[in-house]
């Protein structure tokens, strides 16, 4: 085989591979993005029931409740403009308190109703995660830079 | 006083980096000995110096001296001593002065061990690492200087995050970082090499032991975050696709490729050019890798330093190093060309289609990591791309490569000979079979693809050891014969064989443990037992444990199988008060077979515990997979050919002559 058909036959594997990737990345991202939206982002818009996205925003003060079942907890989720109910059956992450930053993800039910099947937990306390503050901003109840560290 | 003097340290560094950093490089290019000469001194004294910074900061943990504002923010007195000492890397600026330390490590290791460099490449490979770390010791002193007073001085600090309190991830960044910088070496070794406009079998022979080094170091960096996110984040996850990971994980792809594109370039003397822009390339994926966690713009479990200042430095950096790189690549890489003709399906063939598929790998890794980035800065769309796009890009690119994996060791140099190594490869298609059926046998009626995953990974392995038992002549000469071929084959071959059959190991536990895992969450009641994954579990009941910097509720289940007493598991949730927050130490029962891992939260309304449960089949063999993949990457460190540098003086070095590499 000459030198200029070897480097033919690897431009053309490679060239496979590429369009491969290409092809397979093209339905994973149609499949699998996930968008984020605040609270305020859902009153202004509709997002159908089965789109899984994810919220954040601030754990509302008093609105955590635990259902009967020990593993179900109930709680709001506000950008100080808006509030959306969540709802989620699982140990809930070290850091999440009421009063605190939190990110969400899972999808709306029929009744309006954010069933979370994961709640993020972030290492710092001291950390808000940027699209909270970013929503917050947003919602014009940003309070400086407490959120952020150092 | 002291902290001024590491302060003071890191501005001679940089003053010296300059010098380091400049006169070789003109030395080297106009022929002037005493300045090449300076290069190799220049690096040693800016290794002390860093150094003698890194311990001022490591003493000033120690002590708990408070008007440090480094320590007082990340640091208390309560803190057992081991995590006074890592928190000096737990935190922003303790972490570049690791970075730049380990930096000076390996430059300071080629100026003492490369003796058998040529002068001008040592001098030039020194000065690029210069440059580099000009670039670091300035960011250090501009945005992140971690000698900063506190005036008056606190008389508490503020701790550390707790979950970062614990010996897995004490030593995780160290590792990660020796990896990443270690990659550096092969950087220089390229751009010095491009600046010097050739590129010889020897050169690959020189850069390979700092790229097995780094990637050895890389692979037990990652392993030991997956392992430390597996016990202590309490929801059983060993890898979560996550931007921080991901940074992690790209270099060892790419430096993954570079260390077999280097075995081509030694060996056969072409690949060249694509050999260069892979060791360029892997240190631009540890700079970003650096700026993504760095940085923060990324969301992330892990984000926990976040100053867009910073980031931009990083940026602007990343693009002077790469792009600059790349441009001197440009120039010189045709240069390189070489015409070797050899076969695509070769030795060389499967080495070049490992290249281009850990590469696409990589890519898409790469986007799937930067997307959201992008699509934030261009529309300012909020999005999260998460593990679905990975497992369905990344997963289907390694099963060829695993399939080559197996085939490509048997392949001859430059010729083709398919049909031979397809029939040498019969054992490793009975291995496969009989994996695939027992574990048909096993678990009847669950997911297909698993078996054909734990089939591929068994053929993984049975390929590496029929290669190895081909070596030998195993069963094919004489058993004496075969010990003799054994005990003089090279340790690069055993290196492979064990780096190779770990990923299979580590294959086979991802598949196992993602397809037949159990997992149960309900609330339990003192007293009440229930049946999980063959097992009874009874609920014993909490008690009030106090520890060293915590306060924690620690409860008691009573394992039992089939009547007989196992063990008892015993979940921690414990409470920190400084920083205030909480964590849940799960009870793990490894076995190689399964782990029972069992983590506790909070107590429920009416009574009971929230308690949740895993059975985790062969999830140990991930970490041990990659522990066996480390030990062939030392192994094969250790080969001859690694320790002789030029082949010139290589009967001089033969005599117990250390290796060059530093940090081994």
């Amino acid at each position: 085989m000459k030198p200029k058909h070897k480097r033919l036959s690897f431009v053309v594997i490679g060239m496979a591979l590429l369009t491969a990737a290409t092809i397979l990345i093209l339905f994973a991202l149609n499949d699998s993005v996930v968008f984020f939206y605040s609270p305020s982002d859902l009153a202004e818009q509709d997002v159908q029931p089965d789109r899984r996205f994810r919220l954040g925003g601030l754990v509302e003060e008093n609105s955590v409740v635990r259902a009967d079942d020990g593993v179900t907890t109930t709680f709001r989720v506000t950008d100080l403009a808006s509030t959306v109910s969540v709802s989620f059956r699982g140990l809930l992450p070290d850091l999440f308190r009421e009063g605190q930053g939190v990110v969400a993800e899972g999808q709306l039910d029929a009744k309006g109703v954010f069933v979370a099947s994961e709640v993020l937990a972030k290492h710092d306390e001291n950390y808000m995660p940027p699209e909270v503050a970013e929503a917050l901003r947003k919602s014009g109840q940003w309070q400086g830079d407490e959120g952020k560290k150092q | 006083m002291i902290p001024e003097i590491g302060h003071y340290a890191i501005v001679l560094a940089l003053v010296v980096a300059i010098v380091q950093g400049t006169l070789p490089l003109i030395g080297a290019q106009r022929g002037i000995a005493s300045w090449v000469a300076v290069a190799a001194p220049a690096a040693v004294a800016q290794f002390v110096l860093i150094a003698i910074a890194f311990f001022i900061l490591m003493y000033a943990y120690v002590i708990s001296d408070f008007s440090v504002i480094n320590v007082a923010e990340n640091s208390h007195t309560a803190k057992p001593l081991l995590y006074k000492i890592s928190g000096v890397w737990g935190n922003h600026e303790g972490s570049l002065l690791l970075w730049i330390l380990i930096l000076n490590l390996f430059g300071a290791a080629v100026a003492v061990f490369g003796t058998n460099l040529p002068p001008t490449l040592r001098a030039r490979v020194l000065s690029v690492q210069a440059f580099i770390g000009i670039g670091f010791l300035l960011f250090i002193l501009l945005t992140s200087n971690a000698f900063t007073r506190l005036i008056p001085a606190p008389l508490e600090g503020r701790g550390l995050n707790p979950l970062l309190q614990d010996p897995g991830l004490a030593f995780h960044p160290p590792f990660l970082y020796l990896g990443y910088v270690g990659f550096s070496m092969a950087f220089s070794f390229a751009i010095a090499a491009l600046i010097e406009g050739r590129v010889e079998p020897a050169w690959a022979r020189w850069v390979r032991p700092w790229t097995l080094a780094a990637w050895c170091f890389l692979t037990v960096g990652i392993a030991l975050g997956s392992w430390w996110a597996y016990y202590e984040l309490g929801w059983g996850g060993w890898w979560f696709w996550d931007p921080v990971e991901n940074a992690s994980f790209m270099p060892w792809l790419a430096g993954t490729a570079l260390l077999h594109s280097a075995i081509v370039v030694e060996k056969r003397n072409t690949l060249k050019a694509w050999t260069i822009l892979l060791a360029i390339l892997t240190f631009a994926l540890s700079l970003l890798g650096t700026f993504i966690v760095r940085s923060g713009v990324l969301t992330s479990v892990h984000a926990f330093a976040s100053d867009p200042a910073r980031g931009v430095f990083i940026l602007a950096f990343l693009i002077f190093v790469v792009g600059g790189a790349l441009v001197l690549f440009a120039v010189r890489a045709p240069t390189l060309k070489t015409d070797t003709i050899f076969a695509p399906i070769s030795r060389e063939g499967g080495l070049i289609l490992n290249n281009l598929l850990l590469t696409t790998a990589c890519a898409t890794v790469l986007l799937g990591t930067m997307y959201p980035l992008f699509l934030d800065a261009l529309t300012g769309e909020k999005i999260t791309v998460g593990p679905p796009y990975f497992n369905s890009t990344f997963g289907p690119l390694m099963i060829p490569l695993v399939v080559t994996m197996a085939i490509g060791p048997l392949l001859p140099w430059k010729r083709a000979d398919a049909a031979g190594a397809f029939a040498r490869l019969k054992a490793g298609f009975a291995i496969s079979a009989i994996v695939a059926l027992g574990t048909l046998y096993v678990t009847w009626g669950g997911p297909v693809m698993a078996v054909f995953g734990m089939a591929l990974s068994a053929w993984l392995i049975g390929g590496a050891l029929v290669e190895l038992a081909e070596r030998i002549r195993l069963f094919r000469a004489p058993w004496i014969e075969s010990l003799q071929r054994a005990i003089h084959l090279p340790r690069s071959a055993y290196g492979m064989t064990l780096a190779h059959s770990g990923l299979g190991l580590v294959i086979m536990g991802i598949v196992a443990t993602t397809a037949w895992e159990v997992e149960r969450l309900q609330i339990m009641r003192v007293g009440e037992t229930i049946d999980f994954a063959g097992y009874q579990i009874e609920f014993k009941g909490t008690r009030d444990v106090l520890g060293p910097n915590y306060t924690a509720i620690r409860g008691a289940y009573d394992i039992t199988r089939n009547g007989r007493t196992i063990t008892r598991m015993e979940p921690e949730s414990r409470n920190y008060p400084t920083p205030p927050m909480q964590t849940s130490e799960a009870a793990i029962r490894p076995t190689p077979v399964a782990d029972l891992y069992i983590a506790i939260g909070d107590p429920g309304p009416s009574g009971g515990w929230a308690t949740r449960l895993y059975h985790k089949p062969l999830v140990h063999w991930i970490w041990f997979g990659a522990l066996i993949m480390t030990i062939g990457g030392i192994v094969s460190l250790t080969d001859r050919r690694h320790r002789v540098g030029a082949p010139a003086r290589r009967r001089a070095r033969r005599e117990g002559t250390p290796a060059p590499v530093a940090a081994e």
